[in-house]
């Protein structure tokens, strides 16, 4: 074991695989020199070279087309998007050719790649360079969608991701670099994916998570915690396939659930998550589902209207009290 | 055979048994026939949709191919491709591609894993000259162009993108001049001529293995619709007669008897093979059987992973 923050943890992954497997390489806009926006890759140049640490051009239609391509003749490309906003301009590649041609060309075609990006607000970056729109990627059957919100995760999943024979789009959140947790160091370290984690154990109520909204969570559950309230936390890790089944376990235990994601409400993972309880778990629920999400509106770049519009963990406490009949 | 089979589709689609979209390739055959013969086995194909007569040119199966285009299980994508969505991993064919330009990304993907690789390879890419207007040909050209990638791009310049011509649509008419923007070797031909297609993209091919990215523009014309049932309204019967005066195929068959190289008889014993060829695949892709239900799930993961 040792701790290590999310970066340093995506980084000895990618790290790690490069090593073990000559055919990953990774590409992206200032990967390489520059060391990547979020310094996850500096010094990844200088110790692989140019072959395999591949800066592009602002391009992001043929940044992740030439992934699906080298993916297609034998390579497992890790195909780096500077952030998830810009992956609309990529998203004809990632939704019309990655998710499809496996199933397209039935099975004669593999796509092992990685797509790598970064999503979140907090940041006081604006509109266009906030947003959290995971669930869009995760409506698509074809691509795995995994977004880690701890070190060990980040770690785990992202070698799985690599390992993986299909195309993995991996959401990083940009305030979680600094994170800390304990990582195993162990090279074959591999987190499944599409398998939910309970991160807390809890009797009372059960909370829904993952990525930043994870963190958000586990401090609103030791507030909740010092009022005599139990709150059991289920991490999704993986958006598609989704793993319903720790929630389903769980809400039969405490009869209650809120949903936290950091994206809009409206057809969001709350929605997703709370069908699916209530077609698998319609009668073991005491309270309505409670969703906990941003404010539907661009997020605003005034720090104070910014924090206004993302979910705080005051506002999962009070969720909380809801679905207890509390407040 | 290209033709033939092509043919026989536009009829089964009438009868109502292709369903979708149908894009024929009639009047363009020499250019799929001239390039795939110059291509290597481990060379790399990917093209649009338009891709009947490049997946018979690349040496698929027929009967595979026309049951694709019946939805079979026998197709080369199991029925679950269809027309637009040929593809052969043996032959190195990556696809028949519905998403205009989607492609280009692909091809130069392909061609950054042959160098990556260090293999003698080489790519070619097959599109529209409609689509050298698409965002997707401008970042593709340009990273093969500094990767120095072994792509050879061949535009096949039909005149028309749907309804729309050249002149239209692009602010260069001359499709090939686009190369220079890229720094990257271009050229225009006849691609009514096959041995002029076989010459022109045997020398590519050879440029792109050795230097990087070539960029092609074949001249063609497209005798029938865009697609089955394109009403064209935008050019006249003069015009089509024009072009089919200068037909890929009468052109070698002139060439060749003109020479000496084969007889009138022989082409004619070759159009009756053709025929019954496409007669006993059209009855091979009408027998076949459907997919099976259990199809519809399969192959949207490598690793599927059950939904717990
Ligand atoms: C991204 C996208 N936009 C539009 C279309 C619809 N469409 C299909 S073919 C086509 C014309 C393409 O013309 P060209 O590249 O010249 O190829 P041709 O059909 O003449 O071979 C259009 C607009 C599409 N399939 N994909």
């Amino acid at each position: 074991m040792a701790r290590l923050s999310v970066r340093e943890a995506i980084s000895a992954a990618l790290r790690e695989e490069m090593y073990r497997d000559e055919r990953v390489f990774i590409m992206g806009e200032e990967i390489g020199k520059w060391g990547g926006t979020y310094a996850v890759t500096r010094g990844f140049l200088d110790e692989f070279g140019e072959k395999r640490v591949r800066d592009t051009p602002i391009a992001e239609g043929v940044i992740v087309g030439a992934g699906v391509g080298a993916a297609i003749a034998g390579l497992r490309p890790v195909a780096e998007l500077m952030t998830i906003n810009f992956a609309f301009l990529a998203l004809d590649q990632i939704v019309n050719h990655a998710a499809k041609l496996h199933y397209m060309f039935n099975g004669n075609i593999r796509v092992p790649m990685v797509i790598r990006t970064v999503g979140g607000g907090g940041r006081q970056l604006g509109a266009t360079h906030s947003q959290t729109p995971d669930v869009v990627f995760a409506h698509f059957p074809g691509l795995k969608v995994v977004a880690p919100g701890t070190p060990a995760d980040a770690k785990g999943l992202l070698k799985s991701a690599i390992r993986d024979d299909d195309p993995v789009f991996f959401i990083e959140h940009a305030t979680l670099y600094q994170v800390k947790g304990e990582v195993p160091d162990d090279e074959d370290y591999l987190v499944p994916i599409g398998v939910s984690d309970v991160k807390r154990e809890g009797q009372d109520v059960t909370i829904v998570s993952y990525s930043k909204m994870l963190q958000v969570s586990l401090e609103a559950a030791d507030k909740l915690a010092g009022e005599g309230i139990s709150a059991e936390i289920v991490d999704l890790r993986t958006l598609r396939p989704l793993d319903v089944k720790p929630i389903i376990e769980s809400v039969k235990k405490t009869n209650r659930l809120v949903v936290v994601e950091e994206g809009w409400r409206s057809f969001g993972i709350g929605a997703e998550v709370s069908s699916r309880v209530t077609e698998l778990a319609f009668d073991y629920l005491d309270a309505p589902v409670r969703r906990v999400a941003q404010a539907e509106v661009p997020l605003p770049y005034n720090r104070r209207l910014e924090q206004m519009a993302l979910p705080q963990a005051d506002d999962i406490i009070a969720a909380v009290k809801d679905v207890m009949y509390l407040r | 055979m290209a033709r033939a089979l092509t043919e026989k589709s536009a009829e089964l689609y009438a009868e109502g048994k292709i369903g979708g979209f149908l894009h024929l390739y009639i009047g363009e055959e020499a250019i799929a026939v001239g390039s795939c013969k110059a291509l290597g086995d481990d060379d790399h194909l990917l093209t649009a949709y338009r891709d009947h007569g490049w997946a018979i040119a690349r040496g698929l199966d027929a009967g595979a191919v026309m049951a694709e285009l019946l939805g079979k299980a026998t197709g080369v994508s199991g029925g679950k491709g269809g027309s637009m969505h040929l593809a052969s991993a043996e032959r190195n064919y990556w696809g028949g591609h519905a998403i205009v330009g989607g492609h280009l990304p692909l091809a130069t993907g392909v061609g950054l894993a042959v160098r990556y690789e260090e293999k003698p390879d080489a790519v070619l890419c097959v599109l529209g000259e409609g689509t050298t207007n698409i965002g997707y040909f401008h970042e593709s050209m340009n990273l093969a162009a500094i990767w120095k990638l072994p792509v050879v791009f061949l535009v096949e310049n039909n005149q028309y993108g749907m309804g729309t011509e050249v002149g239209r649509a692009s602010a260069l008419t001359n499709i090939y001049e686009k190369g220079c923007a890229y720094g990257i070797e271009n050229r225009q031909y006849n691609g009514q001529d096959v041995i002029e297609t076989y010459e022109v993209m045997s020398e590519a091919l050879a440029y792109a293995r050795q230097e990087g990215p070539v960029l092609l523009e074949a001249i063609t014309y497209r005798y029938v619709g865009h697609s089955m049932g394109d009403p064209e309204r935008y050019r006249t019967k003069a015009e089509i007669e024009l072009w089919r005066e200068r037909d890929p195929l009468c052109r070698v068959e002139d060439k060749m008897t003109g020479e000496g190289a084969a007889t009138f008889d022989e082409f004619t014993r070759l159009q009756q093979e053709v025929a019954a060829e496409v007669d006993a695949i059209t009855k091979f892709a009408e027998e076949s059987p459907e997919p099976e239900d259990a199809a519809l799930w399969e192959h949207i993961y490598v690793n599927p992973i059950g939904e717990r």
